[in-house]
C-alpha cells in the first residue's frame, strides 16, 4: 500500500494514511458486492428466448432502508473521522516556531523571525511544530508538501497558516498547487529538515555568507511603528492613548461596538490597517485612524504584525 | 387535398420539409434535437484533439511536442469546450430534446420557438468562445480563477461572454423542459408515469434555471472587473479573490450534476430494457434524483477546502457532501436489483450501461475519499482529483451518452447500426478509459499536481501508460463515429420496437412522423410494465 504513497514525514501522515486505507478498503469491499452482485444476474439471468418472462418486482421497503441506512451510517463515520484527522491538520500547538510564506510567480519566498529569507528552501527544525503564515505577492498559489500530508492556498490580500512537525530527517519536495501561470509546473521548492542543532547553526548564518543576515520583520514593524506614527495613537505599554494599546493585543478576543467579538490575529491587523473602522473595539470612537490603504506595501505590513506580536 | 395533406402530415419528421431551410428554421423538437447532436459531435472531436495533445505532450518529462504556454492553453480549451459545449448540453440539450415531448406524449415542448432560439443561443456562445483562439487564446484553466483570469494577457473576456451566453441557453432550454412536464403530460400521465429518464431531465432543469444565473453573474463581473476594474475580485483593489471562487462553484457544483443525472435517467432505460423488467424502486430513483439537485445547492465550499475558507465550514460542507452519496447509492443499487430475476442481454447499449456502472462506481467512491476533508488537503489539486471526474464526467456521462445513442438511434434514422462494430467501440472505450485515468489515481495519491506542464522524472512510468490508454480510447470513438456513419448510410431498416421497450417513444413508428402521434395517447399504466 505505501508504494502509493510519498513516504511518511510529519506527525500526522501516519494518521492521514490510516484514514486512506481504511477508505480504500471499505470503498474495495462496498464496491465489490455492488459489482458482483451485478456481474452474477448478468449471468445468471441472461436472456435465454426473446420472449422471456420476468418477475415483476416493484418495490422492497426493508431492503431499501438497509441500503439507505447502511451507506450513510458508513458516510458519517467516515466523515467524523475526516473531520478528526483535519483537526489535527489545522489546531496548532502553542509552541509552534512561525515562518512566514509569500508565494510569488513563480518562486516561494520563507522569511524567518531572525531575518533570514530564503527562496524556494525552507527549512525547518525536526520533531518540532512550525507554523507556516503564508500570503502571495500576485496570483493565488498553494503550497503542497506530498509527504507531509498537507497543503494550503496562498491569497494574495489575505494570511492563511499551515503547521507541520517533521518527524523525518531529509530533503523533501514541495509545489505549488494551484495554477498560476507559464512556470506553474516549475514552481518548485524544496524542505530541508534538519536536527536541531544544526537548524539553529544554519538560521545563525547569514543569507549566502554576505554580511549581517539583516534586519528582522519585527525590527523593520518596529521602524514602521514609529515613521509611521501608529505611535502617537498605541501605545506599548498597555496605556490606553488614542487607539488600543499594543501590549499582548496578539491573540486577545476583543469584543467590538457593534456587540460582536474578534480575535486579533493577522487577518484582523491587515483590516485594521487598510480598513480601520470595519471592526472597532468598544469604547473607541470610529474614525479616529485614517485608512492606510495604499499607504503600506503588503511586505510592510506583514512586518508590522510581526512587530506587533512581539509587543508584550 | 385533404388526402395530400394527410400524406405530408404522416411523413417521418426527417422528411417533413426539406432542404437545408427547413431544418435551420424547425420547430420540431425531434430536428433541433439532431441539430444539437451535430454540433456536439464536431465540438467532442476538437475537445478530443486537445485531450490528445494534452496526453502526448505529457508522455515524457520536459518539452515534447509543446511549450508551456501552448500547454496551458491546450488544457483551457479541452477543459471549457468538453466541459461548456460538450458534457453540459450533450444529454439534455440532445436526448432530452428528442425524447422528452415523446415520452410524456406530447407533440412539441412548451415553447418550440424558444427551444430553436435556444439552440442558436447556443451555437453564438460556442462561436463568441471559439474566436478567443484568435486573440491571445485563454491560458487559465476552465475555472478562470482570480485573479490571475484577471491579469494574464489573454482572451478571456472571449471565452467568458461566449460561456455567459451558453449559460443563456441552458437556462431557456431548463425553463422549456419544466413548463412542458408540467403541463404537457399526457392524458393518465401523472408524474408517477413518468419514465426515470424524464425525471432526471426535469432535476437538471430545476439546476438550470436556479444555478446558472449565479454562473452568468460572476462571470460578468469578472469581465467588468476586467474592462473597468471595478474591484470585486482584486484583492488590490479591495476585492476577495477567493469570493470568485464561491461564485463560481455555488454553479459549478450543481453543473456536475446537470451532468451526470441525465445520465443517470439514460442507464434507468437501458436497465430496465435490457433486462426486460420494471425497474426496482421507481420512487426511489425519481426521488433521488430529486435529492441530488436540492443537496447538491449546498456543497460547493468542498472546492474550497484548503483555499482559506473557514476550516468550520469546510467541515461543514464536508458533511453535507457526504449526504449526497446517499441517494446516489441508492440508485446504484436499484440498478442491480433491477437486473435480479430478469431477462439480461448484453446489447451494445447495455454494454455501455454496464461499464457506467463500474466507472461511476469508482468515480463516486473516489467522491468520498475527496469529500473527507482530512484526505482532501493532500489530494486537492492533485492527479487524483483528475481522475476521480473524469471517472465521473468521461465514465459516467459519456458512458450513458453513448448507450443513449446506440439504444435511441434506431429510433431517430429508423435504421440499425451493427452490433459487432458497436461492441468493439465499447471494448476501446471502456478499456482506454481505465488505462488512461487509474494511473492518475496513484500519481495524484504520490503527490503529482494538475495543469503540469511538465512533471519530475519519478512521475514518467505511470504518465507512459495514462497517454497510452487515451490512444485506446481515440480508437474506440473513431470505431463508434464509424459505426453511426455506416449505420446512416447502409443500416438495415428498424421496426417500431426492436429492443423490446415500454416507453412511449417505442409504440410510434421508427423514424416518429413530425407530431410524434397520429392520437395523443392515453396512460394507464407506468413506464416499465413488463408484465
Amino acid at each position: 500500500m505505501r508504494s502509493f504513497l510519498p513516504p511518511q514525514a510529519s506527525t500526522f501522515a501516519g494518521q492521514w494514511d490510516l484514514l486512506y486505507d481504511s477508505l480504500l478498503l471499505v470503498s474495495f469491499l462496498g464496491g465489490a458486492i455492488l459489482i458482483v452482485a451485478m456481474l452474477y444476474f448478468i449471468v445468471k439471468y441472461r436472456r435465454r428466448t426473446d420472449t422471456d418472462k420476468t418477475a415483476y418486482i416493484s418495490h422492497n421497503y426493508y431492503l431499501e432502508f438497509l441500503w439507505t441506512f447502511i451507506p450513510l451510517l458508513v458516510f458519517l463515520g467516515v466523515f467524523a473521522w475526516g473531520a478528526y484527522v483535519y483537526y489535527l491538520q489545522r489546531k496548532v500547538p502553542e509552541n509552534a516556531i512561525e515562518i512566514g510564506v509569500t508565494g510569488w510567480q513563480w518562486r516561494w519566498d520563507f522569511q524567518y523571525k531572525s531575518g533570514k529569507k530564503t527562496t524556494n528552501e525552507l527549512v525547518v527544525p525536526i520533531n518540532t511544530p512550525v507554523k507556516l503564515v503564508m500570503t502571495s505577492g500576485d496570483v493565488i498559489h498553494s503550497l503542497f508538501i506530498p509527504s507531509f500530508r498537507t497543503k494550503q492556498d496562498a491569497v494574495p490580500g489575505m494570511y492563511t497558516m499551515l503547521w507541520f512537525e517533521a518527524n523525518q530527517l531529509g530533503t523533501f519536495q514541495i509545489f505549488c498547487t494551484e495554477f498560476c501561470g507559464l512556470q506553474h509546473s516549475n514552481m518548485l521548492a524544496k524542505l530541508k529538515v534538519l536536527p536541531q542543532n544544526e537548524f539553529n547553526e544554519w538560521l545563525s548564518l547569514s543569507d549566502s555568507g554576505q554580511g549581517k543576515a539583516g534586519d528582522s520583520p519585527a525590527q523593520r514593524g518596529s521602524a514602521l511603528y514609529q515613521s509611521k506614527a501608529c505611535s502617537a495613537c498605541h501605545s506599548l505599554d498597555g496605556k490606553t492613548v488614542i487607539g488600543p494599546s499594543f501590549k499582548e493585543i496578539f491573540g486577545k478576543t476583543e469584543l467590538l461596538s457593534d456587540g460582536s467579538s474578534a480575535l486579533v490575529d493577522e487577518n484582523y491587523i491587515r483590516e485594521s490597517i487598510l480598513n480601520p473602522n470595519a471592526k472597532v473595539v468598544k469604547g473607541f470612537t470610529p474614525g479616529q485612524m485614517p485608512p492606510f490603504q495604499g499607504q503600506l506595501t503588503d511586505d510592510e505590513i506583514t512586518d508590522l504584525i510581526e512587530f506587533i506580536k512581539t509587543v508584550k | 387535398m385533404a388526402h395530400v395533406a394527410n400524406a405530408t402530415h404522416n411523413e417521418d419528421y426527417l422528411h417533413h420539409g426539406k432542404g437545408l431551410w427547413s431544418w435551420m428554421t424547425t420547430l420540431d423538437h425531434k430536428r433541433i434535437g439532431l441539430m444539437y447532436f451535430l454540433s456536439i459531435l464536431v465540438f467532442f472531436f476538437i475537445g478530443g484533439i486537445y485531450a490528445l495533445l494534452i496526453r502526448t505532450e505529457l508522455i515524457a518529462p520536459g518539452s515534447t511536442i509543446m511549450g508551456p504556454d501552448q500547454y496551458n492553453k491546450v488544457m483551457t480549451y479541452h477543459g471549457s469546450i468538453m466541459v461548456f459545449m460538450v458534457i453540459i448540453p450533450g444529454i439534455p440539450a440532445f436526448l432530452g430534446n428528442f425524447l422528452l415531448p415523446i415520452m410524456l406524449g406530447a407533440k412539441d415542448v412548451a415553447f418550440p420557438r424558444l427551444n430553436l432560439a435556444s439552440y442558436y443561443v447556443f451555437m453564438l456562445g460556442a462561436f463568441i468562445s471559439v474566436t478567443s483562439l484568435f486573440t491571445t487564446g485563454v491560458d487559465t484553466g476552465w475555472t478562470f480563477y482570480t485573479p490571475y483570469s484577471l491579469q494574464t494577457k489573454s482572451g478571456v473576456i472571449l471565452m467568458v461572454a461566449g460561456a455567459f451566453t451558453m449559460g443563456m441557453s441552458s437556462i431557456l432550454t431548463g425553463l422549456n423542459f419544466i413548463v412542458t412536464v408540467h403541463r404537457l403530460r399526457a392524458p393518465g400521465m401523472t408524474m408517477t408515469r413518468m419514465p426515470l429518464m424524464v425525471w432526471a431531465l426535469y432535476s437538471t432543469a430545476i439546476l438550470q434555471v436556479l444555478a446558472t444565473p449565479v454562473l452568468g453573474i460572476t462571470l460578468l463581473l469578472l469581465i467588468f472587473e476586467r474592462l473597468f476594474g471595478v474591484g470585486i475580485f482584486d484583492s488590490t483593489l479591495g476585492g476577495d479573490p477567493v469570493l470568485f471562487q464561491h461564485f463560481f462553484w455555488f454553479y459549478s457544483h450543481p453543473a456536475v450534476y446537470i451532468m451526470i443525472l441525465p445520465a443517470m435517467g439514460v442507464i434507468s432505460e437501458l436497465i430496465a430494457t435490457f433486462s426486460r423488467k420494471t425497474i426496482f424502486g421507481y420512487t426511489a430513483i425519481a426521488y433521488s434524483s430529486l435529492a441530488i439537485a436540492v443537496l447538491s445547492f449546498f456543497v460547493w465550499g468542498h472546492h474550497l477546502f484548503v483555499s482559506g475558507q473557514s476550516e468550520w465550514a469546510g467541515i461543514l460542507f464536508s458533511f453535507i457532501t457526504m449526504l449526497v452519496g446517499v441517494p446516489t447509492a441508492i440508485k446504484m443499487f436499484n440498478w442491480v436489483a433491477t437486473m435480479y430475476r430478469g431477462s439480461v442481454k448484453l446489447d451494445a447499449p447495455m454494454l455501455f450501461a454496464v461499464g457506467f456502472m463500474f466507472l461511476f462506481l469508482i468515480g463516486g467512491l473516489t467522491g468520498i475519499m475527496l469529500a473527507t476533508i482530512a484526505l482532501d488537503v493532500h489530494l486537492h489539486d492533485t492527479y487524483f482529483v483528475v481522475a476521480h471526474f473524469h471517472y465521473v464526467m468521461v465514465g459516467g456521462t459519456l458512458m450513458a451518452f453513448m448507450g443513449g445513442i446506440y439504444y435511441w438511434f434506431p429510433k431517430m434514422f429508423g435504421k440499425m447500426v451493427n452490433e459487432f462494430p458497436a461492441k468493439l467501440s465499447w471494448f476501446f472505450i471502456f478499456l482506454g478509459f481505465n488505462v488512461t485515468f487509474f494511473p492518475q489515481f496513484i500519481l495524484g495519491s504520490l503527490g503529482m499536481p494538475r495543469r503540469y506542464f511538465d512533471y519530475l522524472p519519478e512521475f514518467t512510468a505511470l504518465n507512459r501508460i495514462s497517454t497510452v490508454g487515451s490512444y485506446l480510447i481515440a480508437t474506440g470513438f473513431l470505431i463508434a463515429l464509424g459505426t453511426i456513419i455506416h449505420g446512416l448510410i447502409a443500416g438495415r431498416k428498424a421496426t417500431a420496437n426492436p429492443w423490446g421497450g415500454k416507453t412511449l417513444e417505442w409504440t410510434i413508428a421508427s423514424p416518429p412522423i413530425h407530431d410524434n402521434f397520429n392520437k395523443i395517447p392515453v396512460i394507464t399504466a407506468g413506464p416499465y410494465e413488463y408484465r
